[in-house]
């Protein structure tokens, strides 16, 4: 295990790795598998980047080291940390167009119709390729009224006395093991910054991917709404299966000031091999609003709990979450709210579906601080399964420390009903699509929240994820 | 061709063979036909139904049921529904968040053969999903001008489908959907139960629209109220799993005076059935 001393006689010889690691072909570097502070240190060489940065990431890994993993929730002990790249950079400059992109990424692209969503809709994407943002546009109107939209490396290089305000101010290395992984070694994601007042009309977009085998993607987003502001933030991502196991740990944090809105909204559907442990947490000052819409499908195992806390009077937290898990995967997701000022509400909708042997938990947890009276919360999870094999649990945490308060908490679990299954089919879809519609119904509600063109992919991908299910 | 349903010397038990139902049922339905199939309830009028559409839980253990010479007992409901029969059901099942136009498009696109081919792009890739379906312009037109043919309000495209419809509503999207998918043969089951005297009138206006486009009918009813509606060519009638009279419209009139205490009295009381 290495260690700040080793780090201190490291420092002489970093220089080198500055000019050695250059791949010839796809990668203009790939770090060694395995991580240790010399690795963090080629990463920090790699982005040119403040010593204030290094030693965060430095401190970060330490922190990672000495925590024990995670005993709740899913089974992490599969994970191989040593057999892992933490970095790789796939070309020097981030592309501008569509036709940038690697012919086999668009392929998977056009049968979701990602193409036809961007001519339609896509004001500026950011796409994330193997840890670098590859590909990045942004509107000008944006930039004429003050709203940054970044990649995270940009961001720092570019903005750094207002990322440094924020950075880890909300989620510190020491929350969890995996902050504190991702703390040591992120890369990519996105920065946004929007000024106060301002109101972002179209979504920012970027769709991130995962494609080296056993590359571990560690993206860092970091989202500052000022007062009076509004912003919807939406990532989307779809991931082509590997043989081996491979690991996503991201970190976002939001600041949402007072009066500000934010809205982020997420599909993801990993490889049945990735394991997606995601840390993401939001700040909701007096009279802001934060919603966290949370698609989670695939993934080998999923631990994601979006949070709200409302700091300040009249706040209001909402996350609506989907979890989509198949044969061999465990999603844990839900979400946190803590209301920690008076006349706080907040909402969980949470809704599930499990299909062959798949297990779907929810997890949430509601907390309502002394003195935050008059705050109201409900909590609402569903579940469908689609066969006996497949399992779905509920873990409703709830910590209420004022009597004035108002809580609702309801929960369901059902199965695919085969009135409905006859029903469809005998309007001509076989068992499969019948399935398929009855399950797409079942989420509706959450991807109704969702923008048109993310609606019509996440209805795609549902169909993807329910090939084969039946028979 | 004519098209024709033939069911011979039909025998179902439901419940896995537990209990029969249907004890020989015999019928022939040309298109352009409209025969009105009348019983008491539990008489296994609408077990006959679910049998021709190819529901689970009924098994023919006996007899055969042909569309155009073809035995259909080994498709599965949606190959029935692609080779022309349609039912229209006495209790349409709500499928939450999913709207009427959503729905009807993906049936509309499978029945009539749309998602035969695989999605492709233009340049010989793999497709968008989706993109084998009927085109949304074309069905669109369609969906708009059915629904105001059948005095369907536009606003039910974008509700979920059956969910919150009054009896009567549902009944008149049964239609709807009749008429989009174009069967050969529709077998209605109790079409007329639960619905006013306007509904009724809709309903049936419906029914006639779509007799006179050379669909074959089996109405299943109960009452005779609807007969002032519609016309039937033949009328049966079905008592304890089987067809016990057949005529012309003469054998409704003969019904509604006498009752169906008189056919019980001809043909005994029946060990009882669960419809």
């Amino acid at each position: 295990m290495a260690t700040t001393s080793d780090r201190e006689a490291l420092a002489g010889v970093k220089d080198e790795y500055r000019y050695g690691f250059s791949m010839p072909e796809e990668y203009v570097f790939k770090s060694r598998k395995g991580l240790d502070h010399e690795i963090v240190d080629q990463i920090s060489d790699l982005k040119n980047e403040p010593d204030w940065m290094r030693e965060f990431r430095h401190r970060s890994l330490d922190i990672f080291l000495s925590k024990p993993m995670p005993t709740w929730g899913a089974d992490l002990s599969e994970i191989q940390f040593d057999d892992i790249y933490y970095y790789l950079k796939p070309t020097e400059k981030a592309g501008t167009t569509w036709d940038d992109m690697p012919d086999s990424m668009r392929n998977t692209f056009e049968r979701l119709g990602i193409p036809e969503a961007e001519r339609n809709f896509l004001a500026g994407v950011g796409a994330q390729y193997e840890s670098e943002v590859v590909y990045h546009s942004l509107q000008e109107q944006w930039t004429k009224l003050g709203v940054i939209f970044l990649d995270t490396d940009s961001g720092l290089r570019e903005h750094e006395d207002i990322f440094r305000e924020y950075f880890g101010t909300i989620i510190p290395p020491s929350d969890n093991k995996f902050a504190a992984l991702n703390s040591a070694v992120w890369s990519g994601g996105s920065f946004v910054y929007v000024p106060a007042g301002v109101t972002v009309n179209i979504p920012l977009q970027a769709y991130f991917r995962i494609n080296a085998q056993n590359m571990g993607q560690f993206e860092r987003t970091l989202i500052i709404v000022e007062e009076g502001a509004n912003v919807h933030y939406v990532e989307g991502c779809t991931a082509p299966i590997y043989a081996s196991d491979s690991l996503h740990s991201a970190v976002v944090e939001i600041i949402v000031k007072k009066n500000g809105r934010c809205r982020y909204s997420t599909i993801q559907n990993w490889s049945s091999n990735v394991y997606n442990l995601v840390t993401k947490r939001a700040t909701a000052a007096e009279g802001a609003t934060m919603e966290w819409v949370d698609a989670n499908l695939g993934s080998k195992v999923t631990m994601k709990y979006p949070a709200v806390y409302m700091m300040g009077p009249r706040a209001h937290g909402e996350i609506l979450s989907i979890a989509f898990a198949g044969e061999g995967q465990t999603l844990d997701a839900g979400g946190k709210v803590v209301h920690g000022a008076p006349d706080t509400s907040s909402k969980i909708i949470s809704k599930s579906i499990s299909k062959n042997g798949g297990r779907a938990s929810y997890r949430g947890l509601l907390k309502v601080a002394k003195g935050a009276t008059g705050s109201k919360s409900t909590v609402v999870c569903d579940a469908l399964l689609l066969d006996d094999r497949s399992r779905s649990d509920t873990y409703p945490y709830i910590e209420i420390d004022e009597q004035d308060v108002q809580v609702g908490h309801e929960a369901s679990v059902s199965k695919v009903n085969e009135e409905q299954i006859f029903y469809l089919m005998s309007r001509g879809l076989d068992e499969e699509a019948a399935a398929t519609m009855i399950v797409s119904g079942f989420i509706e509600p959450m991807v109704k929240e969702l923008p048109m063109e993310y609606a019509v992919e996440m209805n795609r991908l549902i169909q993807l994820q329910m090939e084969g299910s039946i028979g | 061709m004519t098209s024709e349903l033939v069911i011979q010397n039909l025998h179902v038990t439901v419940n896995d063979g537990e209990k029969e139902v249907l004890k020989g049922v015999n019928l022939t339905i040309r298109q352009d036909e409209i025969h009105a199939l009348m019983g008491p309830n539990g008489s296994g009028k609408s077990t006959l139904a679910y049998a021709i559409m190819g529901h689970p839980h009924y098994t023919v253990t006996e007899g055969d049921i042909l569309l155009d010479g073809e035995s259909v007992l080994e498709m599965e409901p949606n190959e029935r529904a692609r080779k022309g029969l349609f039912l229209a059901f006495q209790y349409p099942v709500a499928v939450p968040g999913v709207s009427m136009a959503n729905f009807l498009r993906t049936a509309v696109s499978n029945v009539r053969g749309y998602t035969d081919q695989q999605p492709t792009s233009e340049d010989g890739r793999p497709g968008v999903i989706g993109s084998n379906l009927m085109p949304m312009r074309d069905f669109r037109r369609e969906l708009l001008d059915k629904m105001d043919e059948y005095h369907v309000d536009r606003d039910f495209a974008k509700r979920y489908l059956n969910e919150g419809f009054s009896g009567g509503e549902k009944k008149r999207v049964e239609i709807l959907q009749m008429a989009m998918l174009q069967p050969k043969i529709a077998i209605m089951d109790e079409t007329d139960s639960g619905l006013d005297i306007d509904a009724l009138r809709v309903v049936s206006d419906g029914v006639n629209k779509l007799a006179g486009t050379g669909l074959g009918i089996l109405l299943i009813t109960h009452y005779q109220r609807i007969l002032e509606y519609v016309k039937p060519d033949y009328v049966h009638v079905f008592y304890n799993g089987r067809i016990v009279r057949s005529g012309g419209a003469e054998v409704a009139h003969e019904l509604e005076a006498r009752g169906y205490q008189s056919v019980r009295e001809e043909f005994g009381e029946p060990e009882l059935v669960t419809a």
